[in-house]
């Protein structure tokens, strides 16, 4: 039975793959689909949405793995995903470097960062855990918001320079699709990371951690070395994300970039989708950002502003909706959308129950 | 010396609005192992509250009782939105404390872009009376009214907290269910009554510290957002001062609200890095927690 | 009422170990079972899985209510008096306070407890946490007492006390059950030999002995049921 259900998820990822992979080559007008001047399919807008999803979803799939396969309730996925726009968009506007030693600076970055906030914050457990990912990744928004030496331009954003960047990086509508398959090859190179990861003894460990780490530790197993890993390859999956980000929106706001709102945003997707299911984040993410864009462009249609104001405000307000739908799944289908969709749960799904006991494990 | 004082006092007004914040939160999570994302919003809700009661009363009640009515109805609205979440949206989720936590992640997202796009996201004023934005001289000193009503405010509530705590019955139950819920019920208590009381009382408190904190470091101003900005340095006090424990919040939120003050001053001030107070709060965070993980006052886990 | 409990294949599962595999049995009113065993059989778990503290499947009738699916303090208030293994007292507050939360009817017998127990009375405003194991053990005891309940179950009130203590508790627990029924847990088998009627023997989650108290007497059965260490 799981063999089956198997292929047949190996042969709808891959046909959607294959989808994303022509949709810049496809001129069709969706109007309902995709509302306003994105009804076009292939329209620069329609790209960046898309662009977005894909790289929110290379960053939930990430998050994922820790938190629904290590059972490792970090809120400080941001730090990571700031210090990747961050950093690379300094060293390219501030520093006027070439591609190749921005990107290995923004990881070596990275890295250390991660490092050192997992060998800190993994020495406490539950919610000592979560509050010590939390200040680490407030105080590094306080950090970027204060512009130390003129360095993140704090809250008037940073743009990125694509003067030192390759010219297939820059430029009109090229732009736009080049950027859309980079987003997209982030998200496969993502999804393959976490897969083999999750598919290798080391994944088995991480469910084990997360079901009842005393028990691996009474067998003899050091959970801290594999929580560190999870944690660690996470973090790094969360920069590149931020520096996909940085490349497809081009400025760097501490608000939007470095705020906590992003880490909720991210652990919405992954629980929305289907914690513990890696393509539940993926879907959760996609629907989640789809539905954000769509919401904010319907909100301004003409239509709706004959709306009384009652149905009116709460419809135009992405966030509302979002929150609502959010609430919604979690007091009637904790397993989120991938517990409706496959009806026979595997053992590496959260429902309810599962979830419940994670924060103790942990 | 002057500007230490000033600096001192101030410091004393922000922690006492940040032990009512934090003690709300610590409580609802001491008994009920929720960490309760919607706190902010429940500030938020209380300073908006508080906004509505001070412009919709006729104003020729004159600044001063507006602004008393406006306070205890930041208070109740905070308290009501805190009681109709737990009945509504955590109760159902008994036994899940996951699934609690986020439920008011969602809550807290939702209900404020509600408000941002029922109220717009800029800030409103609450008209307040002139005593208020005064000082009040005293030994060469300009000490702000508000941060006078801070204090008194977090006063008043730390030593009914106190009294409710020790002297009522439900305050004894809620001591022992944080150290020991299962351990209550085998008493043939009902906890749940109990969750309620404490999300109630926690939502007051909250609803009174949003209103407060608009108050008297907000220049009067109320916003969607300010609540959940508040939020992050209730739960660093939280932490600090000990999950469970009031006293904890106390003084844990005293200490961060003089930090932040003056090293918002002595170090922001010259090296022009304003954030530095802000970022001292994550580091004594920090530290706490490699030196004693449970807080000041907290329990062992 | 003939039973004051009733247990039809209970099934209990904590954290992946099936730690009770299908008990029955069956408590008769008035007097003392017991319930015996090995560390780690599943004893404890039996008397939480009747309070309704863990997840359970099978059937509990307690005081000829059918009580699987309904929450502890529901269960609790049909009469029970529970005294818990780590005796589980508040440390944070006095023993005043501790014993005004377990009041729960009109007969409160603080006469009868304080009797009992002096030491309490003299202690009303000392903090919990500050008392001995002892001390802690009477005021887990005299929670229990504190209203006439017509069931007390009692999990291993001599572990980690002084012989003489446990003496006195025995008889504590002996006038106690002159009018309510005892469930008790006990490693002590002289305990156990001067209180109960009835024992049940389990071992691996499963029953392996109904009987007597007298049973107790041919040292080759309580070798078989709980090994050397049961000689006690």
């Amino acid at each position: 039975m799981r063999w089956r259900s198997r292929r047949i998820g190996v042969l709808v990822g891959g046909a959607f793959l294959a989808l994303f992979i022509v949709v810049p080559f496809i001129g069709a007008h969706v109007p309902w689909v995709l509302p306003g001047t994105l009804d076009v399919v292939n329209s620069t807008g329609t790209l960046e949405v898309l662009a977005l999803c894909f790289m929110f979803a290379g960053v939930a799939v990430g998050y994922d793995m820790m938190f629904g396969y290590t059972g490792l309730m970090s809120l400080g996925p941001v730090l990571f995903f700031a210090t990747g726009t961050y950093v690379f968009d300094i060293a390219l506007t501030r520093w006027e470097w070439a591609l190749w030693p921005a990107l290995l600076l923004t990881f070596g970055v990275s890295l250390a960062l991660a490092v050192v906030l997992g060998a800190v914050a993994l020495r406490v457990h539950g919610i000592a855990f979560a509050m010590v990912t939390l200040a680490f990744a407030q105080a590094f928004y306080f950090l970027v918001e204060s512009n130390p030496h003129n360095l993140t331009a704090g809250d008037t954003g940073l743009s990125l320079s694509y003067t030192r960047l390759p010219s297939f990086l820059s430029g009109a509508v090229s732009n736009t699709r080049n950027l859309y398959w980079i987003a997209l090859a982030f998200l496969v190179i993502a999804y393959a990371i976490v897969w083999l990861v999750t598919e290798s003894v080391t994944g088995h460990v991480f469910v084990a951690i997360r079901e009842n780490e005393r028990r691996l530790e009474v067998l003899g197993v050091r959970p801290f070395r594999f929580k560190m890993v999870s944690f660690v390859v996470s973090s790094l999956i969360a920069t590149g994300g931020g520096i996909v980000y940085i490349l497809v929106i081009g400025t760097a706001v501490p608000s939007v970039v470095a705020s906590t709102t992003v880490t909720l945003s991210i652990l919405i997707m992954v629980v929305l989708g289907g914690a513990g299911t890696r393509w539940g984040a993926v879907v959760g993410a996609m629907v989640y950002i789809y539905l954000q864009q769509y919401l904010d462009k319907v909100g301004a249609e003409p239509s709706f502003t004959r709306l009384p104001a009652v149905l009116r405000v709460p419809l135009s307000e992405p966030q509302f909706l979002l929150g609502a739908i959010f609430v919604l799944f979690v007091l009637f289908a904790p397993g989120g959308i991938a517990s409706l969709v496959v009806r026979h749960r595997s053992r590496r799904t959260l429902g309810a129950p599962a979830l419940s006991s994670l924060i103790r494990k942990v | 010396m002057n500007i230490f004082l000033v600096l001192t006092f101030s410091g004393v007004a922000l922690g006492a609005i940040y032990f009512l914040a934090a003690s709300g939160l610590s409580l609802i999570y001491g008994l009920m192992d929720v960490l309760n994302f919607a706190h902010g919003l429940f500030m938020t809700l209380g300073a908006y509250a508080g906004y509505e009661v001070a412009t919709r009363l006729p104003s020729s009640l004159g600044a001063p009782t507006l602004i008393i009515l406006a306070i205890i109805g930041a208070t109740l609205g905070g308290g009501l939105a805190a009681g109709i979440t737990e009945l509504i949206l955590i109760r159902p989720l008994y036994g899940k404390p996951i699934s609690q936590i986020l439920i008011t992640i969602g809550l807290d997202l939702a209900v404020v872009g509600l408000l941002m796009g029922g109220f717009g996201s800029t800030a409103l004023q609450i008209p307040v009376p002139l005593w208020l934005i005064e000082p009040t001289h005293i030994g060469g000193l300009y000490l702000p009214n508000a941060n006078f009503l801070a204090i008194g405010g977090g006063a008043v509530v730390l030593a009914g907290l106190e009294w409710f705590l020790s002297r009522t019955r439900y305050g004894i139950i809620i001591r022992a269910g944080v150290e020991n819920r299962e351990m209550v019920r085998a008493l043939g208590i009902d906890v749940g009554r109990a969750f309620t009381l404490v999300f109630v009382i926690g939502g007051a408190m909250a609803g009174l510290a949003g209103m407060l904190y608009s108050i008297v470091f907000s220049g009067d101003l109320v916003s969607p957002s300010q609540g959940d900005s508040l939020l992050i340095f209730a739960f660093i006090v939280v932490v600090i001062g000990g999950l469970g424990s009031i006293r904890g919040s106390a003084v844990a939120a005293l200490v961060v609200g003089l930090l932040q003050e003056y090293t918002s001053f002595y170090i922001g001030g010259h090296s022009g890095w304003a954030q530095i107070g802000d970022l001292s709060t994550v580091l004594l965070l920090a530290v706490v927690l490699e030196i004693r993980p449970r807080g000041l006052f907290g329990r062992v886990a | 009422m003939t039973n004051a409990i009733e247990i039809s294949d209970l099934h209990v599962t904590i954290a992946g170990s099936h730690v009770l595999q299908g008990i029955s049995l069956i408590v008769p009113s008035g007097g003392v079972t017991a319930i015996l065993g090995r560390n780690g059989v599943g004893k404890t778990t039996t008397l939480r899985a009747i309070l309704g503290l863990v997840a359970s499947s099978g059937q509990i009738k307690v005081l000829d209510h059918e009580v699987s699916s309904w929450p502890t303090h529901r269960i609790v208030q049909l009469g029970i008096g529970y005294v818990p293994e780590d005796r589980d007292v508040f440390s944070g507050l006095t023993v005043e306070q501790n014993l005004r939360l377990a009041e729960s009817s009109a007969t409160v017998q603080y006469d009868e407890v304080f009797s009992l127990f002096p030491e309490l009375k003299k202690r009303g405003r000392q903090r919990a946490g500050t008392l001995s194991g002892g001390q802690q053990q009477m005021l887990s005891i005299a929670r229990a007492l504190l209203n006439s309940r017509p069931l007390l179950l009692v999990d291993e009130p001599s572990k980690g006390l002084a012989p003489k203590l446990v003496g006195e508790f025995a008889g504590v627990l002996e006038r106690a059950a002159e009018h309510s029924t005892v469930l008790l847990v006990e490693q002590n088998l002289s305990v156990v030999r001067r209180l109960a009627q009835r024992i049940v023997v389990l071992d691996h989650g499963e029953v392996v002995h109904r009987g007597e108290a007298r049973d107790l007497d041919d040292p080759t059965l309580v070798r078989q049921l709980l090994g050397v260490a049961g000689a006690a």
